[in-house]
């Protein structure tokens, strides 16, 4: 051990720092525990996969009449249910902005929008499987359900973070609470919901894919058909085509958004 | 020669115009186009709210006796599953990261390489991802945990890359001009700058994982999910309501713990 | 005596066909400061930076210990960095760590990164880190973070990290533009007293020539990335000076 002549030591122990990681360390080989994972499953796991990767390769396109089908009607899920949500959003937003509105309107709207999205969207589409039947209505209100959770959240932080002066100086005009919105609020904000919105129209595109999984219409359905057939090949051509989308949807999301700030 | 007195005031370029103008009118016609294929059984959208009362109706009074031996365990490994995934998921996303982020990795051909993965991660849901470890390793636990990892990556690795790219670049400089090799550089120019935004990313990952892990079990995937599957299948609507109210719970205990965590780690 | 470093005929082009250094051939003792002065964009950065290959050069030698720098392969170039030190404008800590980490970042070269990751470092490079700590007058500051600490502060850092080097040569590029004339003065004698004291030479790139006067025993004057004065600080004129800030070196 060095001695410096000094008492002083170059790095001092952060003791909180080390119960923590001493705390999430132990959690986890409690978790691993619990679960039943221990490094002779997980190799065993690698084994299979590695079997399983080969029986999905080469992917069949064989059937593409019928994956056109699904990631069309997942596409227009997705379009209806942004829109949908974008137009209950707004004045849901607005309502919950807790810097323009008293409490009794703020309070409501906000607990709505987190009702919204507390529920996974497969189990909001499982609810309305059962009420509107299946197909891809019960998606699309499914995904609208978790669409105005989560971009009414970001719209109303978005107006919340506002500068009120911009608001007073409108308001001072005399003019009418729509003129002070489209004025004041929505010059400051217009951008930034842009880009929620595509990122949402994104969200939705994603999940479209996944909640035919319980029949609430899409591609998921196809998807999970193919599973239970064993008709791995063709899970692979359904998944490249998901990710190609996906990709799609990035790269044109991203196109929108620089028109927009332009 | 231009007249000063009679220039108007135009808010937008005319390119811009036209750039706006054309994604109003793909919006509109997209949604247009979409709208009038979606089938609407007429007969179904009248019979709903009548099917929503009696789903409710059967919900209530919810099955809370229901929830020491058949909710508890599942929703205590829907957790550990969630936590475990997210772990999984950040050490496999670093070294995507790094290799993605254009700074750190001078290599054009690497860095479109490590966000192809990243993409093709993110583009498949958590669902189908556990679909695939079910049909590869067998119904359980491991299959949902794998299913969290490989779908966070994507997320994850994205978030960090562009952290990454935002490290302030002198203090990289003056680590190579002194010599460092690449992994001390890494480890002391990079991880420190990092790690705010690395704690509130993972804390964010996990907050979603959450309620993620909840659904898995209705393909088999370990967790609630599997007691959620049951129940609905049997038509047990009151043990069903039990079980939302459960992950409703659970993900708002979620949501407050990761305000809090955040608030003192960063 | 033998040049610590010599630089023969060094051109960089960032443009192919517009060079910024239009050879330069300079050698350079093992003592003594050397200031480089000349008006901004006639390459003095370019050329600190080419010495230790920040920046690469397009053409020419730079020979560092009887080795070509330019010739080296990655790793080689890594192994004569760690002896080459260098003192940046805006001091480029790792804001996050404390000073003391900071400090034992020069030994980076010479430290295996898992030891370094673990904090392990020699008890001998701990006890000099402390030692400098207390020269740069920062003996209080150990575990101070970087960011929390004010600009001439965070230099006398940046000072200590590159003299942990233990380097055989010490590059200066505009040390004291971020700071205020006091601290300025304060640093370049900081340099000028660790110079002296260790026995290595320094090369500052540096606007303010009254400084260059100063401190350093010869000064290099560049303009339209050539040498145009070379000699020692005391005998450099106003009409040098004009030659190398004045004139219409655009029209060249």
């Amino acid at each position: 051990m060095a001695r410096t002549g000094s008492s002083r030591s170059a790095f001092p122990p952060d003791w909180w720092a080390r119960g923590a990681w001493i705390v999430l360390l132990a959690y986890l080989l409690y978790a691993c525990a619990q679960l039943e994972l221990t490094p002779a499953r997980f190799a065993a796991g690698l084994e299979h996969g590695a079997k399983f990767l080969a029986r999905l390769f080469p992917p069949d396109f064989k059937r593409w009449e019928l994956l056109v089908k699904g990631m069309v009607e997942s596409l227009q899920m997705a379009i209806v249910a942004s829109a949908l949500g974008t137009l209950l959003s707004l004045p849901l937003a607005l309502l919950a902005a807790r810097n323009l509105m008293p409490v009794w309107a703020s309070w409501p709207a906000r607990a709505v929008m987190v009702v919204c999205r507390s529920f996974h969207p497969v189990i909001v589409a499982i609810l309305f499987v059962k009420a509107v039947g299946f197909g891809a209505l019960a998606g699309i209100l499914a995904l609208t359900v978790a669409s105005v959770g989560f971009l009414g959240k970001l719209m109303t932080e978005a107006i919340e973070e506002i500068s009120l002066k911009q608001v007073e100086a409108v308001r001072a005009t005399g003019a009418p609470f729509a003129s002070v919105v489209s004025y004041a609020v929505v010059p400051q904000v217009f951008s930034r919901f842009v880009g929620f919105v595509s990122y949402e129209t994104d969200a939705n595109l994603r999940n479209s894919t996944m909640v035919g999984i319980v029949g609430a219409g899409g591609i998921g359905g196809t998807l999970f058909a193919a599973f239970q057939r064993f008709d791995y090949d063709f899970v692979c051509a359904i998944v490249l085509t998901i990710i190609a989308l996906i990709m799609a949807g990035e790269v044109l999301t991203v196109q929108v958004k620089k028109v927009f700030k332009a | 020669m231009s007249d000063a007195l009679e220039r108007e005031w135009r808010r937008f370029t005319p390119a811009e115009r036209i750039g706006r103008f054309v994604v109003y009118f793909c919006v509109v016609a997209a949604i247009v186009a979409s709208l009038r294929s979606v089938e609407v059984i007429p007969e179904f959208l009248y019979d709903a709210p009548e099917q929503i009362g009696d789903m409710l109706g059967r919900m209530w009074p919810v099955a809370w006796r229901h929830y020491p031996e058949g909710v508890h365990g599942p929703l205590m490994d829907s957790l550990h599953i969630a936590t475990l995934g997210t772990v999984l998921a950040v050490l496999m996303a670093v070294p995507v990261a790094f290799l993605a982020a254009r700074n750190v990795t001078p290599y054009a051909w690497l860095n479109y390489a490590a966000k192809l993965i990243l993409v093709a991660a993110r583009s498949v849901n958590t669902l189908i991802w556990a679909l695939f470890f079910v049909a590869v390793l067998g119904p359980g636990a491991l299959a949902g945990t794998l299913a969290i990892a490989f779908h966070s990556i994507g997320f994850t690795g994205k978030l960090l890359g562009e952290a990454l790219e935002e490290s302030n670049r002198g203090t990289i400089e003056a680590l190579e001009a002194s010599g460092a090799p690449w992994l001390s550089i890494a480890l002391k120019g990079y991880w420190p700058q990092l790690r705010p935004a690395f704690w509130a990313i993972v804390l964010f990952r996990w907050d979603i994982n959450v309620r993620e892990s909840a659904v898995l079990g209705l393909v088999g995937a370990g967790g609630v999910g599997m007691a959620l599957d049951t129940a609905l299948n049997l038509f047990q609507w009151d043990r069903a309501a039990m079980i939302l109210v459960a992950i409703l719970a659970v993900v708002v205990a979620a949501e407050v713990a990761t305000t809090q965590l955040r608030k003192r780690i960063i | 005596m033998s040049a610590a470093l010599s630089v023969r005929g060094l051109v960089k082009e960032y443009v192919p066909g517009r060079p910024v250094l239009r050879g330069i051939d300079l050698d350079f003792a093992a003592r003594g400061i050397t200031a480089v002065i000349g008006p901004s964009g006639t390459g003095k950065s370019t050329f600190i930076r080419c010495i230790n290959r920040l920046v690469e050069p397009t053409a020419g030698e730079v020979i560092f210990e009887d080795r070509d720098l330019v010739k080296l392969s990655r790793a080689e170039l890594r192994s004569a960095r760690r002896r080459i030190g260098m003192v940046f404008q805006e001091y480029n800590l790792v804001e996050r760590l404390s000073v003391m980490e900071n400090l034992l970042c020069g030994r980076l070269g010479y430290v295996a990164p898992l030891k370094a990751w673990l904090r392990r470092y020699p008890a001998r490079d701990i006890a000099r880190a402390f030692e400098l700590l207390d020269i740069v007058g920062l003996g209080e500051f150990a575990q101070a973070r970087a960011d929390s600490l004010s600009g001439g502060q965070r230099q006398r850092v940046g000072i200590a990290r590159a003299v942990m080097q233990e380097p055989k040569l010490l590059l200066a590029d505009e040390p004291t533009s971020s700071l205020d004339p006091k601290t300025s003065v304060e640093i370049m004698g900081l340099m000028q007293t660790l110079a002296q004291a260790h026995g290595f030479p320094v090369i500052i790139n540096i606007h303010n020539v009254e400084l260059a006067r100063r401190f350093a025993e010869r000064i290099v004057g560049m303009t339209g990335g050539r040498v145009v004065y070379d000699g020692p600080a005391a005998r450099i004129t106003e009409a040098h000076l004009k030659e190398i800030y004045g004139g219409e070196d655009w029209l060249e």
